[in-house]
């Protein structure tokens, strides 16, 4: 192991196992994990080729060989809970994806959340044994976010008890599903459903796209890959053109509306449910940042204690880790992902809470679950994209080759910004609903949940606008205090944006117009909203902590966290009297101790994580430290070294010279 | 030849129709768009003569840039060295000057892609370092491509900081040659351009050692490969460093050398030199020194971090006002996202940078210009402060732009992850800029060592005539203004005085608590390293305010100048406004913290801000097509000229190779055989 590491880990002040159990939620379940992930590591049929020495095509066909794989493997090890496939999955797939990922992703939870028994029994068993590969097909050329904008059609025809489905334009062709150029032999449909001469809004449909036997497109059917993106590379994103294409009545999914034989459309008892999926998958995606951004916090803290660059003091080359500037980019990002991996944990436990209650048809705690999840799915994928990016150049040149890995983890993560609801639309949809719980607060009703803070808005307590109210007393080293001034911050930003909501509508009639004119400030106002609740919930964790050393570490972490917070949004704290001008230089100046506070568990801290080598994909974040001679054998692989020299030195640098 | 029909790609059917939706955005004439065009330009002969190089590009398939979206790294590699040959020939054919604005136009039509950008460095590293008979022996080889150079500094375990620089140039005065040599791996040669594949020779920067003594950084022409054959010659080790994130065409390369001798005659020696008998000699002072160095900043800075922004700022306004999407009056058609206020938030701050910049950039070609000349009178003066306005604007422009490019890239949903929008690989072409030619942290540090010198400089001689020796970037230090801004309303705030006392104010307060907490640290016994890196988070905070601060003044100053363009200097000045009131946005604690603004005056910030997006917005789509750039040379699906967004992107999906046929060699090998094992199972 190189020294500077060895030294690293002898200095940490706790022992980082106990936060890896924390952090997979017991002692039984990390043991569980690594059983899991040391039998992969020692099964021979897993050598898999380096993806960044690959074409795009060869890449695909090397994820396709992984999947297979795992399938086979995975029936071998009994693997098959939840946890346990996720775990077997992180560690395989590193920093890429798979191509027939959405087949688990989407496919499967669809067909069970809205398909009927009997479409079950038809298209499950199939599907989980890839006889079907299916993908999940919305997003149109023309259309994302905005479902309701879809243009593909689902006409239903009596006569021979089919729907007929078409792409109408160019902007209707089916466009970036997963799997859908070139693996998937089915595809869930979501169409606008017209029956009867009416036209009844979106639903889904199973779709055959390619023959089972020879893969090849059905008629009527025009399939492709949509060409290459920023990363994604091994998976085929595809299109999809149905040209007045005829499927069954029994491959619309009926377990909520339906279309009786005679063309009789039936509603749903209620649309909420649909909902399911959605929620799940953007809870899942706040537990994906927290992991996006540990990777990169793992790779870039371990090599900045390695890296040595200039001198602090001459002769004394010290690693780039004991620079000021070095920690105040990546303990906060560490703080960060810390605080995201229990946000994260709390969102999945939720979720199965929640789920279990409409279960047993109790639907009261859907809306703020469905607001919850929007606004933090947003709030985390835009500081962790922001995050990776921000360890990718504190690695400095060579973040940016792919031997780093953090490019692969930046390209594979961004996406989240934008798929399962662009960010802004979904801090917009959970400032909707604030606005809903801030009218009913003013109607004196009694709201409950994370949102309650806002009963105290109309006594006396929160004033926005007036001066010398606050500050009381903060106590900069008090999660509860911490906690409550992010309170009054998101309190008062909601209430502005809430007064400037009903100014603008005063003035002007329409109510979509005067959204669009505070939309700016109903974002910062969720997006405060959203930091709150992070906060709240880190703040919340700690108290759950018994091990008193463990406490104490993530206790700095937590207070890294909101007071790193407070110090970039220190305009919001002064503006709304929160705080004063010399309690933000105590802000500030606390910040600095607590960057050399953290300074000696640094490595501890992300050796927590527990992420494998194989995992990180990374030569600069290696656990045993060994950059530099990694970093050389990884070079040769290039392709371009296969010759001593390059065909275009004859081809064209030697004509260039001899011309002259 | 009218500017619409150059911009209009020829040869694509749909180019005939302009979307009505983009059409109609341009009927709004609020001001002249040549005009403007010509002013970016710096010349309406400019501009006619960049279109005439452009066009030359527009026909011919081998300079086809959409292609090499479908490429692996390596095919990219040697269409770039096509389109490379292929324009030198050009470039003889039509006798353009060698240091001419033809090639730099050339260089734009084909966005950069094309190899030896680093030979030039190298090139003018040899006329700026070497002796005259060694720029005379050196510098018609490179001309003429007998030898291809590279220039040699970064190492493997060594970026930013030179004097960490572990390769060694040992005299061995019996032979009269220099030993060059790699003594560790970390001092491995890694990331110089033109290194991997192509190189000859190497400018090597090593530590040199003569009689016993180390002598620091110098520089030496070093022959890596052989002229017959090209193969690496004893004792050098080259290749391609892998794969990175961009760059296909950079041909970045690692270099060991193993005890490789070279001449005494291979050392450039215009500084410095060592005689036969291996004593060193200094030849005065280095400091002109940096004038290679900030000409290329100041290269790459125009030619690559700029450019980037602005593309991105045409593709992705252009794509806003043909996406539709939701609603804002339930009676409209599904409205432009360009509509929404929170997308102009997004892309009109991109759009004041891609102005603030340009104007930055001349502003900095024309010091350079006032300091250079200076320097052929014998006056050194002015060389500091070039250089610190040079490091600040590389890491400013740098970050800034590589935020904006991003910024443009997400705000275009889905299809900006896909490369045929052009987006993907304009933020990777910039993204690199943010950690070579120094690392932007470590540039901010050095803008910041000048901020203290000069502000101790003014409490050291206190006296009346202290200003008078102050460079002219930090004259606002010892400015006399308010302690409180005296803005009443919002419409105060679009005074240009007001924001930019607002910045200085801000600017120096910043610079002033950062020399307090030195001058209290080293009060207190801390040694000086110790205290700068106890203080650097502020140091380069106020290293931050005071660029911020620079580019404010110098786009305000611009836009002054231009009092015979009324109708351009009205949607100048409101994206000047709205360059500064987005950075006091950003951060109003610096200026609420001291209380120069109160609160209030910040919320009056926000109303002028958010008033000026809906009024730049009517004017987007014309301020981004005065950039003027060709179809071409913005490769994007997204945002070509005629706005036909979805059939484009339609047919260029077409050309993946993995469209090719419609077999599926992975399914049947891997997924058919599981099926089998799956059903036999049953």
């Amino acid at each position: 192991m190189n020294p500077d590491l060895r030294r690293e880990r002898a200095a940490a002040t706790f022992n980082p196992e106990l936060i890896t159990h924390l952090l997979d939620g017991s002692p039984e379940k990390t043991r569980r994990r690594r059983e899991i992930e040391n039998k992969i590591l020692s099964d021979p049929d897993f050598q898999h080729e380096n993806h960044n020495f690959l074409t795009r095509s060869e890449r695909y066909e090397a994820a396709i060989k992984k999947s297979a794989v795992m399938v086979k493997k995975m029936r071998e090890f009994g693997i098959a809970d939840p946890d346990e496939i996720m775990w077997f999955k992180r560690l395989l797939l590193g920093n890429f994806v798979e191509p027939v990922g959405l087949n688990y992703s989407m496919f499967i939870p669809t067909l069970l959340n809205q398909g009927t028994t009997a479409q079950q029994e038809k298209w499950l068993h199939p599907s989980t044994g890839l006889q079907i590969i299916g993908t999940y097909a919305q997003t149109e050329m023309g259309h994302g976010t905005h479902l309701r904008g879809l243009e593909t059609t689902a006409t239903y025809d009596p006569k021979t008890q089919e729907f007929i489905i078409n792409s109408p334009t160019v902007t209707s062709i089916k466009w970036w599903p997963g799997g859908l150029g070139k693996t998937s032999n089915h595809a869930i449909v979501l169409a606008q459903l017209i029956t009867q001469g009416k036209c009844y809004g979106l639903h889904a449909f199973i779709v055959p796209i390619r023959e089972i036997g020879t893969h090849k497109p059905l008629p009527g059917i025009t399939v492709g890959d949509i060409g290459p993106k920023f990363g994604y590379e091994e998976m085929d994103n595809g299109y999809l053109k149905m040209d007045n294409y005829r499927i069954p009545r029994e491959n619309m999914l009926m377990k909520y509306a339906q279309v009786k034989p005679d063309g009789t459309y039936v509603k749903p008892v209620s649309n909420k449910l649909t909902y399911g999926t959605m929620v799940f998958v953007r809870s899942f995606l706040v537990g994906a940042a927290a992991q996006s951004l540990s990777k990169a916090c793992t790779i870039a803290i371990r090599y900045s204690a390695v890296r040595h660059q200039s001198e602090i003091k001459p002769g004394e080359p010290e690693p780039q880790v004991d620079f000021q500037t070095q920690q105040y980019k990546l303990f906060p990002i560490l703080a960060t992902a810390y605080a995201f991996q229990f946000v994260g944990s709390y969102m999945k436990d939720t979720y199965h809470r929640i789920n279990e209650s409409i279960g047993q048809g109790d639907l009261s705690e859907l809306p703020e679950l469905h607001a919850l999840t929007a606004g933090l799915k947003a709030f985390t994928t835009w500081t962790a994209n922001a995050g990776i990016e921000e360890c990718r150049l504190a690695c400095g040149g060579h973040g940016y080759s792919h031997c780093s890995g953090i490019p692969n983890i930046y390209v594979t993560f961004t996406p989240a910004c934008t798929f399962e609801g662009e960010n802004t639309v979904m801090m917009l949809q959970t400032a909707r609903f604030l606005m809903k719980v801030y009218d009913q607060v003013q109607s004196g009703k009694l709201v409950h949940g994370l949102v309650s803070y806002l009963n105290d808005l109309p006594s006396q307590r929160i004033q926005p606008q007036q001066v010398a109210v606050w500050p009381t007393v903060v106590d900069i080293n008090n999660p509860d205090s911490l906690t409550e001034i992010y309170k009054l911050r998101a309190a008062r930003l909601i209430d502005i944006a809430a007064k400037s909501l009903q100014g603008e509508m005063s003035h002007r009639k329409s109510k979509e117009v005067a959204w669009n004119l505070t939309s700016v400030g109903l974002v910062r106002a969720t997006d405060a909203h959203c930091h709150y609740v992070v906060v709240k919930l880190f703040a919340d964790k700690l108290l759950k902590i018994q091990d008193k050393t463990i406490q104490a570490v993530l206790r700095n972490l937590f207070l890294l966290y909101s007071l790193y917070g407070i110090s970039q949004k220190a305009g919001d704290f002064l503006q709304g009297n929160i705080m004063t001008g010399s309690q933000i230089t105590q802000v500030n100046q606390r910040v600095l101790e607590l960057l050399a506070v953290i300074r000696p568990n640094a490595v501890a801290l992300v050796d927590a994580f527990d992420y494998k080598d194989i995992t990180l994909g990374s030569v600069l974040g290696r656990y045993d430290g060994n950059v530099y001679e990694n970093l050389f054998e990884w070079a040769k692989k290039s392709p371009l070294n296969k010759t001593e020299v390059h065909e275009s030195y004859h081809k064209y640098l030697k004509p260039l010279q001899s011309k002259l | 030849m009218s500017s619409r029909a150059h911009r209009v790609s020829l040869g694509d059917s749909w180019s005939q129709r302009v979307h009505p939706d983009i059409e109609s955005e341009r009927r709004r004439q609020a001001f002249d768009v040549e005009r403007l065009t010509n002013l970016l330009d710096r010349g309406a002969r400019n501009t006619t003569l960049r279109r005439e190089v452009e066009s030359l590009f527009r026909s011919d398939p081998a300079f086809s840039l959409v292609n090499t979206y479908f490429m692996t790294q390596k095919e990219h590699f040697q269409a770039a060295a096509q389109k490379r040959f292929l324009l030198h020939k050009m470039a003889q054919r039509l006798n353009w000057p060698e240091d001419g604005l033809e090639i730099d136009y050339a260089r734009r039509a084909l966005s950069g892609d094309i190899i030896l950008g680093v030979h030039t460095v190298a090139t003018k590293a040899i006329i700026s370092l070497g002796s005259e008979e060694q720029i005379a022996k050196w510098v018609p080889l490179c001309k003429t491509y007998q030898i291809i150079a590279t220039y040699a500094q970064t190492e493997m375990g060594h970026g930013s900081y030179l004097q960490g620089l572990e390769t060694e140039a040992t005299y061995d005065a019996a032979t009269q040659e220099f030993v060059i040599h790699s003594p560790t791996i970390t001092a491995t040669k890694w990331w110089p351009g033109d290194l991997g594949c192509l190189a000859t020779h190497a400018i090597v920067m090593a530590q040199l050692i003569c009689s016993g003594a180390k002598r620091g950084m110098h520089a030496f022409v070093v022959p890596i490969r052989s002229p017959q054959d090209h193969t690496p010659l004893p004792g050098i080790t080259a290749g391609d460093i892998g794969p990175r994130m961009g760059l296909e065409n950079a041909d970045n390369g690692f270099l060991q050398l193993d005890h490789v001798r070279v001449p005494r005659e291979n050392m450039l020696s215009r500084f410095a030199q060592v005689l036969p008998d291996g004593t060193y000699i200094r030849c005065g002072t280095a400091q002109s020194n940096y004038l290679p160095m900030v000409v290329t900043r100041v290269d790459i800075l125009t030619s690559v971090v700029l450019p980037s922004l602005q593309k991105a700022c045409v593709i992705a306004t252009r794509y806003s006002v043909i996406r539709r999407q939701g609603r804002l009056r339930p009676s409209d058609p599904e409205a432009k996202i360009l509509d929404y206020q929170t997308q102009q938030q997004k892309l009109l701050f991109p759009l004041a940078m891609s102005y603030a910049f340009h104007f930055q950039a001349v502003s900095l070609l024309e010091f350079f210009q006032h300091a250079y000349n200076a320097v052929q009178s014998n006056d050194t003066s002015l060389l500091p402060e070039l250089h610190v306005l040079t490091t600040g604007s590389k890491a400013m422009m740098t970050d800034f732009c590589a935020y904006g490019v991003e910024l443009c890239r997400r705000a275009c949903g889905g299809h900006g992850y896909s490369k045929l929008s052009g987006l993907p690989s304009l933020a990777t072409q910039v993204v690199a800029s943010c950690t070579y030619e120094g690392e932007n942290t470590v540039l901010y540090l050095q803008v910041a060592r000048f901020l203290m010198k000069n502000y101790q400089q003014i409490w050291e001689t206190e006296g009346a005539h202290s200003q008078r020796s102050l460079p002219q970037s930090v004259q606002y230090f010892t400015m006399v203004h308010h302690d409180k801004c005296p803005a009443q309303n919002a419409s105060d705030f679009l005074l240009p005085e007001i924001y930019t006392t607002a910045w200085a104010h801000t600017a120096a307060r910043l610079v002033e608590d950062s020399a307090r907490h030195l001058q209290v640290l080293t009060q207190s016994g801390a040694d000086q390293q110790d205290a700068w890196n106890q203080t650097s988070v502020s140091l380069v905070q106020a290293a931050k305010a005071h660029c911020y601060y620079v580019t404010v003044k110098s786009f305000q100053d611009a836009v002054k100048k231009l009092d015979s363009e009324p109708a351009i200097q009205l949607v100048l000045k409101r994206l000047c406004d709205l360059f500064a009131l987005h950075g006091i946005l950003a951060d109003s604690g610096i200026f609420l913290y001291d209380g120069f603004l109160s609160g209030p005056q910040v919320d009056m910030v926000r109303t002028a801000y958010l008033d000026l997006l809906s009024l730049i917005r009517k004017d987007a789509v014309l301020l981004t097509d005065a950039f003027d750039f060709t179809d071409q040379c913005l490769n994007s699906a997204l945002g070509c000229y005629d706005g036909n967004v979805y059939e484009r992107l339609f047919q260029w999906a077409q050309m993946s190779p993995n469209n090719n046929s419609q077999e599926n060699p992975a399914y049947k090998k891997y997924i058919q055989p599981l099926i089998r094992s799956h059903g036999s199972k049953l």
